[in-house]
This record gives structure tokens, C-alpha cells and sequence, in this order.
């Protein structure tokens, strides 16, 4: 019984993590007859198979692709300049002492907890008064105030890790301060940095309320935004199947970033969090 | 600190004027790199929060907007003597106290069997991260499309539920979809911060109350759980705080029907549905200020030291 009880429970953290994710890709498998009829229901799609023909639907949809395409853009750009940023403040948080560095840890955290909604109405106001209502750049700042919190706090814990004198050593040996920055800081920083990264991607992929509040075309929508409003061909009836699908494409980066990437991640996640 | 960087002579014992002026340049070079990020930060956050503060006097409708007018303080007296807001704010509590307390139990279970676990350890990391990387809207679809009677497996798969039961007819039915979704993307999130937290605690310890006699649940309530209280502290109230804000899963899952509106969604609803975005101010400066309130009640309540589980103390 003891020596059961861990494989058991290993299975029950992966039954709770894959369920919903099995679920829908079996339900973008479904015919949506079956699906708005309530021909088919349970989990496999045993009378409703239609192979990949949500899948192609959804593809050949303009706007759904324009989402893809905008939701990468945006969160790419989003994530370079806030990861830039966030790696100057967090060297600086790390290695120099200065004054004001609590205050920016703390507006850091302040931000992070902020409601987003808060923001909404204003932001909603003042960027059509500005131009930037429904274009990429009206989603990259926002985006950026709120991954720069989250890439500084993971950073600063990293950059507390590195052993800054080796820099120092190495000049020390006949490197001059250049090389020992490239040789010595740049390889040990960089994992940290990547990280930083993959986490930011993340959140800025994973927006939904200024997605939804600072768009209203194609132009900028991003593709968490689209789904919610994806209608389909019946527009009383929600397409579920074309939906599962479209979400399945959507999840498809994040399963691959998570394969690859599993160990920095965690690592990433909790030390921004717990250790310091 | 001596402040002797004007005077040249240096007596034995006082700083070099090298070193303060080192002192200095890095001073100046910590505060040049730290600029950009917090300007970033405080003009995207600072700014339309000082304007939604001076909108909320106003009545402002962007359906008329000529008409735009100021009137004190009364959008906050309206909002506040509604009852809309006040349900709003009740359930935003609930659904925040409920999935926070499933979050925490189930976390734990799961961080304990990662912590033990030694095969399947990369297989059992990478299936954790799926939850907490996928985008909440889709989980929120795929969790509504598992409660609908006509097409979803839940139904089936409950013996104490009939198979035509509307999880979406009523209120409590229509709450516990909307957590399970919630909790269902959020629990490895907090699995991992308490597994940092667990990794922390030193196996000696455990040992040594092993030895003592301390049976398994003595042992995780006198020796693992104070020992990992910082982490737990730090992981619920980020939780918390995070939960308070929730949207993403009511928006797709109920659209607020059904009384399952949070007061995110009452204040998205005033400005954005409805254009007013005078009132939609008032709710969002009130939103702002009833998280300061729950972040300030954590804290204090659960003396969370944010410091001291940075490792800064």
C-alpha cells in the first residue's frame, strides 16, 4: 500500500494537469452537428470523428491567423524591450549600491499586485485620444509595465547568484574588461536573461483584458481576445469544435516552450518568488 | 557615512576621497539603469491611475461626451451604496478565500509528491508547466465546454448529477465551474512555490523527529509546515492578490450571468460595455483601493515578512 501510494499519486498530478488539455483536443475532433446537437457527448469523439477539418477551417479564417500573427508581434516586442530593461535595472539592483534601489523593488511588487481592470478605463480614454487604440503599440506598453515587475524580480534573484569578482579575476589574468564581460558575466547571465524571457512571453501570450478592452479590429487583436469573440458560421450557437481547435493551435507554442525549456522555467518561477 | 568629499586633505582614518566619490559614480550609474524600467513602469501604471482618479468626479459618458460634467464625489457615493457593488465585492471575496484554500491543500499534496518523486521527474515538471503556461481563456473554454450538458463529459462522469443538469442555471453551480477552472490553471503555480519551499527545509530535521518518534503528521505540523512558512506566506499572498483580480474565466465562462460577476468585471463592464467612463473610474479607483486593503490585511494578518523570503535579511 505505502509503496503504491507515490506512483498513485504521480498519476494523479499527471490525470490533473493533461485532463483538460486531452479534452480539448478530443473535442476539436468533434463535428460541431454532434457538438451543438449533443449527438456525441462524453470525452472521445466516437460517432463525430472529422479529422483535421476544424483544423483547416480555422487555418483558412483570416482573422484567426491575423490574431496568430499579432499575438506573436506583440508579446516578441513586448518581451525583448521589458527583458532589456529589466536586465539594467536588475544588474544594478544586484551589483551596485545605490540609493532608491527598495523603492524600485517595492514599486516593482506594488505593480505586479496592481488590478489591471484599474487601468482599463483610462488607458481606454487617453489612447484614443493618443492613436494608439487598436495598434501594437497601444498593447506593447501596457504589456511592458507589467512583465518589466516580474523579469526584474526574477533577474535581481539570478544576477544575487553570480560571482561578480571573476570578472575581476579575470582582468586580473590579462583579460581586458571587455573580454572578462563576454567571457566571464555574459555566459553566467545569460540563462537568467533566457528565462526571464520565457516567463515574460508568457504573460504578455496570456493577456486578456487589455486585449479585449484596447482593440476592436483585426489590426492589433491579440489571440486570447480572438477566441472570445471568435463567432463562427452560426453566430447563436458558440462553435465548439472550431473553438477547441483554434485554442489547440493557440496552446501549441506553450507546449513546445514547456518541453524544451522545463528545467529554467521552474527554476525562473521560484526564485523570483521564494528564495531572493 | 562620513560626507568629506568637498575636502582634499585625508587624516588617517577618514575615507579616501576615492572611495566616496566611487560611492558616488555608482550612485549615479544605479539610478541611470534603473530609470528607463521604473519610468516604463510608472507611466503605464502611475499616470491613468491619477486620471481615472480625476474621471471618477466627473460624469462622462463617451456616448455623449460634451456632456461631461463634474460631480464630486458622486459616482463613489453611488457605487458605494449599491447593492450590485457590494455583491460584486462579496463574491470577488469568495471565489478569492475559496480557491485560494483548494489551491493551497492540493498545491501541497502535489509539492510533496514532487519533492518525493525520483523517477519521471522532468515528465511530471513538464506536465505541471502546461497548466500554468496555457492561456486562462482557453482553459476557461475547455472547462465550459466539460460542464455542458449537452456536450461536455462532466455529467457523465459525476454518479450524484443527472445528465441534463445546467451548470450554468444558477448561481452556485455556475461559481464552482468558474473555481474549478480557476483552480484547475492556478494550483501548479502554487505547487511550485511550495516545493522551492519544501526544498528548504533541511532533512535532518525531519530525520531527527523521525528518531524521536514524531509520527507522519506530526512531523509535517511541528517540523515541515513552520519551516516553510515564509514560502507559503509569499506564495498565498501573490495567490490572493492574483485571485481578487480574477476575469478571464467569468468573462468566458458565464459573462457575469447568474450573479457570477467579480467587481473586475463590474468595473469592465461600466467602462468599456457601457461608456461610462466616469462611474467606470469611480469602481476602478475603488477596485485599486480594496486591493490595497486585501494585500494590506494579508500581510499583517499572516505577518508576512517579503524581505526575509527574498533572503534579504
Amino acid at each position: 500500500m505505502r509503496k503504491l501510494a507515490l506512483p498513485l499519486g504521480v498519476l494523479l498530478v499527471m490525470v490533473w494537469c493533461l485532463l483538460p488539455i486531452a479534452w480539448i483536443v478530443s473535442l476539436s475532433f468533434k463535428s460541431q452537428d454532434a457538438v451543438s446537437n449533443g449527438t456525441d457527448p462524453g470525452f472521445l469523439p466516437l460517432d463525430s470523428f472529422t479529422g483535421w477539418d476544424n483544423y483547416t477551417a480555422v487555418w483558412d479564417d483570416d482573422q484567426f491567423r491575423r490574431s496568430i500573427i499579432n499575438s506573436i508581434g506583440i508579446s516578441l516586442i513586448a518581451t525583448i524591450l521589458s527583458v532589456a530593461l529589466a536586465t539594467l535595472a536588475a544588474y544594478a539592483i544586484a551589483r551596485l549600491e545605490f540609493k532608491g534601489k527598495r523603492f524600485v523593488l517595492s514599486t516593482a511588487l506594488a505593480i505586479a499586485m496592481f488590478p489591471v481592470v484599474s487601468l482599463v478605463s483610462p488607458l481606454f480614454d487617453l489612447w484614443r485620444q493618443f492613436g494608439l487604440y487598436d495598434t501594437w503599440p497601444g498593447l506593447i506598453i501596457p504589456y511592458m509595465s507589467f512583465t518589466l515587475p516580474l523579469a526584474i524580480w526574477t533577474l535581481s534573484a539570478f544576477f544575487r547568484e553570480i560571482p561578480w569578482e571573476m570578472e575581476q579575476a579575470a582582468q586580473v589574468d590579462g583579460a581586458t574588461s571587455w573580454q572578462a564581460f563576454r567571457k566571464v558575466i555574459v555566459p553566467l547571465a545569460a540563462p537568467g536573461v533566457f528565462t526571464a524571457a520565457i516567463l515574460t512571453f508568457f504573460f504578455a501570450w496570456n493577456d486578456f483584458v487589455f486585449g479585449i478592452t484596447l482593440t476592436s479590429t483585426e489590426a492589433a487583436r491579440p489571440i486570447p481576445a480572438a477566441l472570445s469573440f471568435f463567432v463562427g458560421p452560426d453566430p447563436f450557437q458558440r462553435p465548439a469544435g472550431l473553438l477547441a481547435a483554434a485554442a489547440v493551435i493557440a496552446t501549441i507554442p506553450i507546449v513546445i516552450i514547456v518541453l524544451l525549456f522545463q528545467r529554467k522555467i521552474v527554476a525562473g518561477l521560484t526564485s523570483g518568488a521564494v528564495k531572493g | 557615512m562620513t560626507t568629506t568629499i568637498a575636502t582634499p586633505a585625508t587624516k588617517a582614518g577618514d575615507i579616501p576621497p576615492e572611495v566616496s566619490d566611487r560611492t558616488r559614480a555608482e550612485n549615479r550609474l544605479g539610478m541611470k539603469l534603473v530609470a528607463p524600467a521604473l519610468i516604463v513602469m510608472l507611466v503605464v501604471t502611475a499616470f491613468p491611475i491619477l486620471r481615472a482618479l480625476w474621471l471618477s468626479f466627473y460624469n462622462y459618458s463617451l456616448t455623449a461626451p460634451e456632456d461631461r460634467q463634474f460631480v464630486g464625489i458622486d459616482n463613489y457615493v453611488t457605487a458605494l451604496t449599491d447593492s450590485l457593488f457590494w455583491r460584486d465585492i462579496g463574491m470577488t471575496v469568495i471565489y478569492m478565500l475559496v480557491t485560494v484554500a483548494f489551491e493551497l491543500v492540493i498545491g501541497f499534496a502535489f509539492a510533496m509528491i514532487m519533492h518525493r518523486v525520483i523517477f519521471a521527474r522532468g515528465v511530471i515538471r513538464t506536465s505541471i508547466l502546461i497548466p500554468y503556461g496555457i492561456i486562462t481563456v482557453v482553459s476557461g473554454f475547455a472547462w465550459q465546454f466539460a460542464f455542458t450538458y449537452q456536450n461536455g463529459f462532466v455529467n457523465g462522469w459525476l454518479p450524484f448529477v443527472s445528465a441534463d443538469f445546467n451548470w450554468f442555471g444558477d448561481t452556485v453551480p455556475a461559481v464552482i465551474a468558474i473555481m474549478v477552472s480557476e483552480i484547475w490553471k492556478t494550483t501548479p503555480f502554487m505547487s511550485l512555490l511550495l516545493l522551492a519551499g519544501l526544498a528548504q527545509v533541511s532533512d535532518d530535521m525531519i530525520e531527527a523527529a523521525k528518531v524521536d518518534g514524531a509520527t507522519w503528521w506530526q512531523r509535517l505540523f511541528k517540523v515541515i509546515l513552520p519551516n516553510m512558512r515564509a514560502a507559503i506566506m509569499v506564495a498565498v499572498l501573490f495567490r490572493a492578490l492574483d485571485a481578487y483580480r480574477i476575469f478571464d474565466n467569468i468573462f468566458v465562462m458565464t459573462a457575469g450571468a447568474q450573479n457570477t460577476e467579480s467587481i473586475s468585471f463590474l468595473t469592465y463592464r461600466q467602462s468599456i460595455e457601457q461608456f461610462q467612463l466616469g462611474m467606470g473610474s469611480a469602481l476602478a479607483v475603488l477596485l485599486f483601493l480594496s486591493v490595497l486593503l486585501v494585500a494590506f490585511l494579508i500581510v499583517k494578518l499572516f505577518r508576512v515578512d517579503l524581505a526575509q523570503a527574498r533572503g534579504e535579511s
